[in-house]
């Protein structure tokens, strides 16, 4: 197939539809409206296809819920403070153990912030967000062309751990028009969905469906927690994506993920020319964190320090820190709200701090 | 032996949870009913609610789904949209419907979403412990209106019923009571004749039943039926609100 210019809030929805999905339910908040009106034009014209305008971001996620629970591939997309009034509704999803899709196109915060890129959603979204002991799978794509074809992978998870499914990106990914291709994807095995609600017949011999996450028995809600943490575990151990970039023999180790982490190979190039070999672990799943690849890296002679550069106050350096835990120094560069980092600025910083 | 009286199949033989003389094991019995009536069983959904209902899903002989509080006619829609030809309907109570859920019960409504709502309205939330609700009458005494509501402070209670049937989207708005027997059939009546709303692809159809609870009310089970006899029915009128399924 030929390479397309899109733009990624228009890519996204298009990968979203080529895999699948089929029903959109969602509430205008800027950067991320084109997402709702692509489909709100494209899902009307297949077959069995609905798109929904939902009265708020409550609403919308609770759309997904039943949507979800009639098996269908339903996705919803928002910005920051929408993504926070999701936050009940994703709990939910999660304790009915329901697959789904959920993007983020993150602006700045805390509350109304800016309409700017941010990536100050990172504990929100990597760490539960709502209530309860849960886990998003969260992908974090750099590129327009990333982000299409972690789509797919989005829902064929969300499918076969029975989870939802963040696409985190930051409003550049949305706005920036890249050459794209969809091309064919490697097909995973999908289990069937039984537990769906479409109808009981007692005299069918399935099992009555019921969707739910209230267990009032204490064992039973243990032995709910225990098989949503036995498939994080299993998650951990599968699913981990991370790209590694000029990590060999490098002096410094970034870690940055999404547009910044583009930002990071520009500074990276920049201090190549100065002499200074600068390598970049990029997490493509923030979580799972890819904690093993980093230390790996961070293991090599050559290697003295690491330094995580977000758009936040340091929220994944958090993990970072965890991952590395004290057996080399660790740096962090950003600033929270909305301030995107040139990549001069980054190369300014790993040279100055490496004389210092 | 001729039989007199029958369970319906739709009821599961789970035990009911609620308390002597609550209202909603008769609105469980009168919508499993109707169900089999209708011969819809292996087609509907239901979306239970929380409050004193939660485990609805233990006695419908059917499909279920627990919805977060107020937000089963949100959830409803997405499992509507995804099947049409389910026949989906929300169960809730008057904290869930009229408070927490009212945006999502108003815009379901304004949609013309074709899901049927049956509203229990007891005035009170019974299921933590009998607080205030937005349908709790002027004077009622409740644990977080101890001294009797005060219109003054928080408003006179909200009639749903007459609201809804304001929405261009609700083909069928009624309000029932389960204070007799003749007030059961009629409500009965009702709840099937929202079913069929759906059946017919018509729109919104929303039942609301004055319905008892004497444990928060601090009465016996006949005394609480007297009460929403003497108390309920004069501010909560029933009747057709809205009806225009045969248009
Ligand atoms: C988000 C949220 N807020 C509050 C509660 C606590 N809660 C449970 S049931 C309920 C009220 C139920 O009252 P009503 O809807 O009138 O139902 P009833 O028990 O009277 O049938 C509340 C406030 C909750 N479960 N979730
Ligand atoms: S508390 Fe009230 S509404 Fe709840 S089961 Fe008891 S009587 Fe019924
Ligand atoms: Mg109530």
């Amino acid at each position: 197939m030929a390479k397309k210019l899109m733009k990624g809030s228009e890519a996204i929805p298009e990968a979203a539809i080529q895999a699948g999905c089929r029903f959109f339910f969602g509430y205008p908040i800027t950067p991320q409206n084109d997402i709702p009106e692509y489909m709100s034009a494209r899902l009307p014209k297949i077959e069995g296809g609905c798109f929904l305008q939902a009265e708020s971001e409550v609403a919308a996620i609770n759309m997904v819920y039943g949507a979800a629970a009639a098996g269908a591939r339903v996705m919803t997309s928002s910005s920051s403070p929408g993504v926070s009034l999701k936050q009940e509704g994703i709990s939910y999803i999660a304790g009915a153990e329901l697959p789904c899709v959920i993007c983020n196109m993150m602006r700045g915060g805390p509350g109304l912030g800016s309409i700017q890129p941010s990536q100050g959603d990172y504990f929100q979204a990597t760490k539960g967000g709502g209530h309860g002991d849960y886990h998003l799978i969260v992908l974090a794509p750099s590129s327009v062309q990333e982000a299409v074809d972690l789509m797919h992978t989005a829902f064929d998870l969300a499918d076969i751990y029975r989870t939802p499914v963040m696409l985190l990106a930051d409003g550049i990914i949305g706005q920036m028009m890249e050459p794209v291709e969809f091309h064919e994807h490697e097909k995973r095995e999908l289990p069937e969905k039984p537990w769906a609600v479409t109808g009981y017949d007692p005299k069918s011999g399935r099992k009555r469906s019921i969707v739910n996450s209230l267990y009032i028995e204490v064992d039973e809600l243990q032995e709910m927690n225990d098989r949503l943490q036995a498939r994080y575990k299993e998650i951990q151990e599968k699913e981990v994506m991370v790209e590694k970039y000029n990590t060999e023999g490098a002096e410094v180790i970034i870690c940055a993920y999404g547009t910044v982490a583009r930002i990071c190979k520009s500074a990276i190039a920049i201090c190549a020319e100065k002499g200074v070999k600068v390598g970049l672990i990029r997490p493509i799943t923030l979580w799972p964190f890819p904690e093993k690849e980093l230390n790996e890296v961070m293991a090599q002679d050559s290697v003295k320090r690491e330094l995580t550069v977000e758009i936040s106050a340091g929220q994944m350096h958090e993990d970072v820190r965890l991952a590395i835990n004290g057996a080399k120094p660790t740096d962090f560069y950003g600033k929270p709200g909305s301030y995107t980092p040139t990549a001069e600025e980054i190369a300014e910083y790993i040279l100055k701090t490496r004389e210092a | 032996m001729s039989v007199v009286f029958k369970k319906t199949p739709v009821l599961t033989d789970t035990i009911m949870h609620y308390c002597p003389g609550c209202g909603h094991g008769i609105v469980h019995r009168l919508v499993a009913e109707v169900i089999e009536e209708l011969g819809i069983q292996d087609r509907t959904i239901g979306f239970v609610p929380v409050g004193c209902a939660v485990f609805g899903y233990k006695y419908f002989d059917i499909d279920c789904v627990e919805a977060a509080h107020g937000r089963a006619p949100a959830a409803a829609t997405g499992c509507k949209r995804v099947n049409p030809h389910n026949v989906v309907f929300t169960y809730q109570g008057d904290g869930d419907l009229a408070s927490i859920g009212a945006a999502e019960i108003v815009h379901a409504a304004h949609r013309g979403e074709k899901i049927t709502t049956i509203f229990i309205n007891n005035a009170i939330y019974g299921m933590t412990g009998g607080q205030m609700a937005p349908t709790t009458l002027v004077g009622q005494k409740t644990t977080t209106s101890p001294y009797g509501r005060d219109p003054e402070h928080c408003g006179k209670p909200i009639r749903i019923a007459e609201m809804i049937a304001t929405i261009e989207g609700a083909a069928y708005v009624e309000r029932v009571s389960v204070d007799s027997t003749p007030n059961i059939r009629k409500a009965k009546a009702a709840i099937k004749k929202a079913f069929q709303c759906q059946l017919d692809g018509k729109g919104f159809a929303l039942v609301e039943v004055l319905s008892s609870c004497p444990t928060n009310w601090g009465k016996s089970p006949s005394e609480a039926m007297d009460w929403i006899k003497s108390d309920m029915i004069p501010y909560y009128p029933l009747g057709v609100k809205k009806d225009i399924t045969n248009e």
